[in-house]
């Protein structure tokens, strides 16, 4: 590792003059955190309208009862495969290729701290989807046993056919991948920042990576261990989850959710530092509660591995497991409401805008509130017999990755844009994409808890008729989102050929100099930045903490 | 960057490699971990390990209480058994000594290893169920196309808490000709 980093070192004094390499090895070989931030953008765009694909495969098939238009094997191909390709494909890629893009930028770092391995985590990630995609084509179909891969139905041929082992060594391969950019957020965090720049003067959004990075480390390997004792069982006769060997399939449950758990909040802690650093710079005002929202990001990221056994409370549990993960998991709310009431507190008697990006960030405010209180309510373990695998599980946390990660991601976009092309996007097409996206995503998802609650299954392609209606709706809901993100995508394309026009300022948005680092960089932000560290950081975001 | 940032930065990258190493150590550290929660009683579990042959006592026979035994018979994945319980379900009191049949086939013509793992509904009920004899305690070898008869003897310990009226007891035949346990 240290030939790598020598490697750059040497030439880091003559990088400054000369801009990206021409040609397609630009991209395939570039070392630059902008070029891979770019990629790992590009390709989690791709991936999410891959992943909505198979969404609209689901809703097509649920608008109706009966069975219309796949068999009931694909059908749950799509739910596990929508489900990987979405966690992995689309939104763990779009938060590092923001990380990518913007950390340096934002701590006053000249490139990541290991910019080679940097290149090779996101080509491990393309093979690793490529490997997992491949399972579409192969005889007996993608995996469909969930995207949980809970023995023994995973082991079992008529689930599995020959995709096992191919879904097996793409997780490994995203695990790697994941690993090793986590590993390159915290390096670059750690020793790469503005000599000026203290812990405590990092922008949120840096923050709450930093934690993410630590709960990649300490998880990815976990999943990778579960996955490989399931190949083992499955090829080489082990008995880690085998009854009739002495093992145990609850076992996995345990491992899987191990890592599980933590992994939503690596999915949602990114969120929260794009949102801390949206709202501030709409609302013309710093932060509410900076040091707050750094001890909540930590207590939360600390929760999260000492929770998992609620996603499995009707697995067998004595009463004080039970009891003991009940209570843990509400204790959850606690840094969450924290988190809730500094962004309305920051809101509040602010001089509030409502530029798209602005409006995406109050949809999330209030979404992944209700997605909140749902998990709340699943909490409570003797209600959850209820609740466990129905669509109210579904709506819950579709509530805190939709409006919530993939919400923030899209206001990431728009906010970012501009700077990193110089161009302004089109606002109206971005309002009438909010608006399209806001309501679409409750008519997809609101009545999906009308229908858990009534008992409808999770993972089936039919249903008794009386989920007819409601099914009707959220299918109705889904198509019209699933459609709106095409504008999302017109807009992306237009922006970076030109957008609009107008020239954009250095700040872009109003004062935002006062709020980060990467505000001071010229539009469009330079091939290479920060070669000498800034001298000053502004501290804005964290004046009432001092 | 300065040398000494390069130094720094491989030197935290391998810490936090060893750090995601340790980790993959950590998930298989899980398995004996979860091994002793359950001997603790952490988590309760039906294993073969775990199944007991507990000595016939004579309890008090509790008349005033019958409890519904319901019997499930499966098989896992492909095992090319036929698998019945001599009855669906059968009453019984508390304190009482019933036996139950169960009839297994081997349908294929070639030697077959196969163990029967049980299940409790509710979960709870395991340590109230006590068997002294029975086909789950060990493998079975059968013969090309070979039944055989295979008797359970049970009772339920009187002390079983008041709410619980149904039990519900379901075994699954594993083929195990491959991986035997039997060493």
């Amino acid at each position: 590792m240290s030939a790598v980093v020598d490697e750059h070192d040497h030439h880091a004094d003559d990088h400054h003059d000369h801009g990206p390499a021409k040609g397609i090895l630009r991209w395939i070989v570039t070392t630059n955190h902008k070029d891979i931030g770019t990629m790992y953008l590009v390709f989690a765009l791709a991936m999410f309208f891959v992943g909505g694909a198979m969404a609209m495969v689901i809703r097509a098939e649920l608008f109706e009862p009966g069975l219309q238009f796949v068999d009931p094997a694909f059908f749950n191909s799509m739910t596990t495969m929508h489900a990987l390709v979405m966690v992995f494909g689309a939104v763990m890629p779009a938060f590092v290729g923001l990380a990518n893009w913007q950390i340096p930028l934002m701590i006053g770092a000249a490139d990541m701290a290991l910019p080679r391995m940097n290149n090779m985590s996101f080509w491990l990630l393309v093979a690793g989807v490529l490997l997992l995609a491949s399972t579409l084509f192969m005889e007996g179909g993608a995996p469909n046993g969930g995207w949980t891969l809970y023995p023994p139905l995973v082991l079992q041929p008529i689930t599995v056919g020959k995709a096992l082992p191919f879904a097996v060594f793409s997780v490994h391969l995203l695990g790697i991948s994941s690993i090793m950019g986590a590993i390159n957020i915290i390096a670059t965090i750690t020793n790469m920042r503005a000599p000026s720049m203290r812990m405590m003067d990092m922008p949120l959004f840096v923050w709450t990576w930093l934690i993410t990075g630590f709960l990649l480390i300490a998880v990815m390997p976990v999943f990778a261990g579960a996955v490989t004792m399931l190949l083992t069982d499955k090829f080489f006769h082990t008995s880690f989850f085998n009854a009739a060997g002495g093992g145990d399939p609850v076992l996995y449950e345990h491992i899987f959710w191990f890592f599980g758990h933590p992994e939503v909040y690596i999915m949602i802690l990114p969120t929260f530092g794009v949102a801390s650093t949206i709202i501030p710079i709409f609302a013309r005002k710093p932060l509410f509660g900076y040091a707050s929202m750094v001890w909540a990001t930590g207590a939360i990221a600390f929760l999260a591995f000492i929770v998992w056994a609620h996603h499995m409370f009707t697995a067998g549990m004595p009463l004080a497991g039970e009891l003991y993960f009940m209570y843990a998991t509400m204790i959850i709310a606690i840094p969450t409401g924290v988190k809730v009431f500094n962004w309305t507190a920051t809101m509040w008697d602010g001089a509030m805008t409502f530029e798209t990006p602005m409006l995406f960030s109050i949809a999330f405010v209030v979404l992944f509130t209700m997605g909140g209180f749902t998990g709340l309510m699943m909490s409570i373990a003797p209600s959850d017999f209820q609740y466990h695998d129905t669509y109210f599980i579904v709506a819950h946390f579709h509530y805190t990755l939709v409006p919530a990660s993939i919400f923030m991601l899209m206001a990431a976009g728009y906010f970012w844009l501009p700077k990193w092309t110089g161009h302004m996007y089109n606002e109206k097409i971005g309002q009438l994409h909010f608006w399209l996206s806001a309501i679409s995503v409750n008519i997809l998802f609101f009545p999906q808890h009308f229908l858990g609650l009534a008992g409808m299954p999770r993972r089936i392609p039919d249903y008794a008729v009386q989920f007819a209606d409601w099914n009707m709706i959220s299918s109705i809901g889904g198509f019209i989102f699933g459609a709106s993100q095409l504008l999302f995508l017109y807009i992306v394309i237009d922006t970076v050929r030109g957008g609009t026009g107008e020239k954009v300022t250095d700040e872009v948005w109003e004062d935002a100099a006062k709020h980060g680092l990467e505000w001071t960089l010229p539009s469009p932000v330079p091939y290479h930045t920060w070669t000498t560290p800034p001298a000053i950081v502004p501290t804005e975001h964290v004046l009432d903490s001092h | 960057m300065s040398e000494s940032v390069g130094k720094k930065n491989a030197k935290l990258a391998k810490t936090l490699l060893v750090i995601a190493v340790a980790m993959f150590g950590f998930g298989y550290a899980l398995v004996p971990i979860y091994d002793v929660l359950c001997e603790w009683k952490w988590i309760e579990r039906d294993r073969p390990d775990d199944i007991k042959k507990v000595p016939e006592v004579a309890y008090e026979v509790d008349l005033s209480r019958e409890i519904t035994v319901e019997f499930i018979t499966m098989l896992n994945e492909s095992t090319p058994m036929e698998f019945r319980a001599e009855k669906k379900q059968i009453k019984v009191h508390p304190g009482e000594y019933n036996t139950v049949n169960f009839y297994a086939t081997n349908k294929t013509n070639k030697d077959l290893l196969a163990r029967a793992i049980p299940s409790f509904s509710p979960a709870v009920i395991s340590s109230y169920f006590e068997k002294i004899m029975c086909f789950c305690f060990d493998e079975q070898i059968f013969k090309p196309q070979e039944t055989k008869t295979l008797p359970m003897r049970f009772t339920i310990n009187p002390k079983l808490p008041k709410e619980y009226n149904t039990i519900t007891l379901s075994y699954t035949y594993f083929d195990n000709t491959e991986k035997s346990v039997k060493k």
